[in-house]
């Protein structure tokens, strides 16, 4: 019943907003009550289209997915069109908010400078100092946890850092490290740090008794009860912190370059466009950013399915 | 990052259980990282006074390195004598006190904290009760968190300025931006937290949505709204000290930051990286207290 109501809402929506962009763009600013009935009529559509797909149940995991994916992406979809709509329809300066096809022209218009700061930014600064960073945290909390006595004293003091704006040592290293990438990924690396470590000591712990007593009824070492039992047991917090790490660790490089950078980068290109009032520009990088963010993300989520399958939130799907 | 939260409350227990044994390893770590600090300020500052005046040595050089004017890393007590100078002995309301400063940014951070809020907790309720929403709109937010928010914040400092919107407003938007996630992804948690049975249970009272919700899953929802504040309120100190980058803002603790940087004084640097934790030590305490009494008033048994 509701998947002929989904692709009759589909057809519709694709036929009526393709019309709306199109008239905006012919007249734009001087749109009439049409035009916005319009807008309002996809707006429904889409509205309707999405929850007929959330109510759609499909017994193929896989055909459920890729509806579930359709659902969140033609919400996304629609906000974009909105965007659009209303930039274009209401003639907003482009000073204000660009709308997403002048965005979508600049990244197509930039695609040198755009690699440039990119190169310059995650390559350089953004992996090496989020490799860095959490490779340190991960050992600082395998000896944290040898020693019991660092341990006390180094979690009550991460816990605190955690919760630190750490992101204010930017100033300090970019005067210790110099303009370029070394003190962006000196950034990463402290704010990479305590996450890892904090996470990481608490994943060592999630192993239950029960486990750890049978490891030691075997006569387990104490590397074989690490490497077979309480790293894999700590393997979700290690990817938790990885996560959380793989966000600030943009956000760090990209604000460390607000204190002083070569004449590239996304930081820069950010603060010196924005001077320039193109903010076309500007949103160019954050769609960059954001979709390097978001695949590092994907990525670090199927790296952990595969590592961690046996894990329950897994097996459950 | 969903399950930023989490990890964090599950990390009291262990420590809760140590109980007075952390103490004295606490006080041991930090007492050798005052010791690696004044050692590294000998080392990194040295450079400099030697060539201030190539004839100190010994004891002399190592109080020079201690005290110079602008130093590659102030030593602990030169810190402190800065705050102490910023805090005490000048005027709240003077441009010269940190406080002042502090005042700014914790202003603005709080009216963020306060609308992110409000913002997670009525997407987490929409999420709840609409089944669509909940395969439409959470996936970006998720998604919305893998963007650096924080480089987006000179654009809507600047956006928001010239069509005449200044202060902290724009501030807080950003601690707003930064604040709703973890609030709106534990309410989720905690509004779903109730087992079928007290649902069930609901039901058989014939209550309608609106009563499960005020009776049940907004009460049960509270430790986890708790769990939320703690990360939220930290960020959004966060948002606000990034905020007062870029424009060059005239006061705030991040403005303190980057006229430090751009002026070479260092110790003013540190004074406010020190302010702001601080700070942020301090609206994590009060986050802790809130819950303490609240849970206890709601009659959770500690």
């Amino acid at each position: 019943m509701t998947l002929p109501l989904a692709l009759f809402f589909a057809v519709l929506l694709g036929f009526f907003s393709l019309e709306v962009l199109i008239h905006a763009h012919d007249h734009a600013g001087a749109v009439g009550g049409l035009f916005w009935t319009l807008v309002i009529v996809v707006w429904i559509a889409a509205g309707l289209l999405t929850s007929s797909l959330a109510k759609l149940k499909i017994l193929n995991p896989t055909l459920q997915r890729i509806a579930d994916l359709c659902a969140a992406a033609i919400f996304g979809l629609t906000l974009l069109f909105l965007w659009e709509a209303v930039t274009v329809g209401f003639a907003v300066p482009s000073v204000l908010m660009p709308p997403p096809s002048a965005i979508g022209a600049a990244i197509a218009n930039s695609l040198p400078i755009l690699q440039a700061d990119f190169v310059q930014t995650i390559v350089k600064a953004v992996i090496p100092g989020w490799i860095m960073g959490c490779a340190a945290g991960f050992l600082t909390a395998i000896i944290a946890d040898r020693v019991p006595f660092l341990r006390r004293g180094l979690i009550p003091i991460g816990n605190f850092v955690s919760a630190l704006p750490i992101i204010g040592v930017a100033p300090i290293m970019v005067m210790w490290f110099g303009f370029d990438w070394h003190s962006k990924a000196a950034v990463v690396v402290i704010m990479t740090f305590f996450p890892m470590l904090v996470n990481t000591v608490a994943g060592l712990a999630a192993a239950s008794h029960l486990e750890r007593d049978l490891m030691r009824s075997y006569g387990a070492s104490y590397l074989q009860s690490l490497f077979r039992l309480r790293l894999p047991a700590a393997l979700p917090f290690i990817f938790n912190a990885l996560k959380i790490n793989s966000t600030l660790a943009l956000v760090g490089a990209i604000v460390a370059e607000f204190f002083g950078t070569p004449i590239v980068g996304m930081g820069f290109r950010i603060s010196t466009e924005v001077g320039r009032m193109s903010l076309d520009m500007v949103w160019a990088e954050i769609a960059v950013a954001a979709l390097a963010g978001s695949l590092f993300y994907g990525l670090l989520a199927q790296v952990e399915r595969f590592a961690a399958f046996w894990h329950p939130s897994y097996r459950a799907k | 990052m969903m399950s930023e939260a989490a990890p964090a409350s599950t990390l009291k227990a262990p420590a809760a259980r140590s109980g007075e044994g952390q103490t004295v390893p606490v006080l041991t770590i930090v007492g050798c990282l005052i010791l690696i600090w004044y050692a590294a300020a000998i080392w990194l500052n040295m450079p400099f006074q030697l060539q201030l005046n190539p004839e100190l040595a010994g004891m002399d050089l190592v109080y020079a390195t201690w005290a110079a004017e602008r130093p590659v890393l102030p030593s602990p007590h030169q810190v402190l004598a800065e705050i102490w100078k910023t805090t005490a002995l000048v005027d709240i309301t003077s441009k010269r006190s940190l406080f002042y400063h502090a005042w700014v940014t914790i202003s603005s951070s709080l009216l963020g904290f306060a609308m992110g809020t409000l913002v997670g907790v009525l997407l987490a309720a929409a999420i709840v009760h609409v089944r669509a929403l909940q395969k439409s709109l959470l996936p970006w937010i998720i998604a919305s968190q893998t963007i650096p928010i924080l480089a987006i914040a000179p654009i809507i400092i600047v956006v928001l300025g010239s069509i005449g919107i200044t202060g902290i407003f724009p501030k807080a938007l950003i601690s707003a931006y930064l604040c709703f996630f973890p609030i709106a992804i534990s309410m989720v948690k905690g509004l779903t937290s109730p087992d079928l049975m007290q649902l069930d249970l609901m039901r058989t009272y014939n209550a309608s949505q609106f009563e499960t919700f005020a009776k049940l899953r907004w009460p049960a929802s509270v430790p986890f709204l708790f769990a939320g504040f703690k990360v939220a309120i930290a960020i959004s100190l966060v948002g606000a000290i990034v905020g007062e980058m870029p424009t060059g803002a005239q006061a705030g603790l991040g403005a303190r930051l980057l006229a430090g940087s751009y002026y070479g004084q260092t110790v003013q640097i540190w004074a406010a990286l020190f302010m702001a934790s601080g700070l942020a030590a301090f609206l994590v305490m009060a986050v802790a207290f809130a819950e303490r009494v609240t849970l206890k008033r709601m009659g959770v048994k500690p």
